[in-house]
């Protein structure tokens, strides 16, 4: 549990960095590497690689060195543990309008035979 | 009937902010005194098996709810809104925060604020629901009381809970 929630902590600042967002975003469509991840970013490899390093230590990547090039793969379960907190969100409106409909309509009733 | 209604819910993490949109099959006055009066809010704010009961309320802008969602095992959640702006029958909006049983809120914890829009379509109403942190920080730090409060276990039983309801035809 402890574990659990370190991950959900460390996701979640991590994410809060548009670039970071933005590298998690481009690998959602496949593994790729460093290079290729940095053009779109008008940063130096260095502050670049820190963004890597960043969202490697928090789990959301793995990186794989072969010679000179660095390919970095998304973790789906790092991010999935992320989502869960809005996927609870999501159970808390919507038990919550399931007692709403149940309340509408036997108010909508009783004015109806009224 | 339930796949009927048009239910959304979308996150968006560069504004922090949740959009929940539902349509309810009832005219928008009945749908707006289900949010606005406590003896109906009693009745379906807290999803099941968590409870709700008002300990006050004053539904215009100025005034606030304050409430308790209340667990099986008898623990209480205290919250409060403050409502910043009505337009009956239309909309409000109102500040949610954490507090204690005698309302006072709790100043280390972030709060969000909700706008709340009711439109009429068809025969029934759809409603709008804007939940917005002020930063990135502010939705990390109620992600991680959640964690600590021991709504985890509380939430994931309710998970369950949902998952069964769901099957049922």
């Amino acid at each position: 549990m402890e574990n659990y929630s370190d991950l959900q902590n460390a996701v979640f600042k991590v994410l809060a960095d548009p670039t970071r967002r933005a590298v998690v975003e481009s690998l959602t469509h496949g593994p790729a590497t460093v290079s290729d991840l940095a053009r779109p970013f008008p940063l130096t490899l260095p502050t670049f690689m820190k963004h890597i390093d960043a969202l490697e230590q928090a789990k959301l990547i793995s990186t794989r060195k072969s010679g000179r090039v660095r390919t970095c793969t998304l973790n789906h379960a790092a991010l999935a543990a992320a989502e869960r907190w809005f996927e609870r969100q999501r159970a808390v409106w919507a038990g919550r309008f399931d007692n709403l409909d149940g309340l509408l309509d036997q108010l909508e009733s009783t004015k109806n035979e009224s | 009937m339930k796949a009927d209604l048009q239910f959304a819910f979308l996150t968006d993490m560069q504004t922090n902010t949740l959009t929940i949109r539902r349509a309810f099959a009832a005219r928008q006055r009945t749908v707006w005194d289900c949010y606005t009066r406590s003896e109906l809010l009693n009745q379906w704010f807290a999803p099941k098996p968590l409870t709700t009961r008002t300990r006050s309320i004053d539904f215009r802008a100025g005034g606030h709810w304050h409430y308790a969602m209340i667990d099986p095992g008898g623990q209480e959640y205290w919250g409060r809104f403050d409502y910043l702006s009505v337009q009956p029958i239309d909309g409000y909006a109102a500040m949610d925060g954490f507090c204690d049983a005698e309302g006072t809120l709790n100043p280390d914890l972030p709060r969000s604020r909700w706008d709340v829009s009711f439109a009429t379509r068809g025969t029934g109403t759809m409603v709008q629901t804007i939940v917005r942190y002020t930063s990135a920080a502010d939705l990390q730090k109620v992600i991680d009381m959640g964690m600590k409060a021991g709504m985890t276990s509380t939430l994931e039983r309710l998970d369950e809970l949902l998952l069964t309801l769901n099957q049922d035809p």
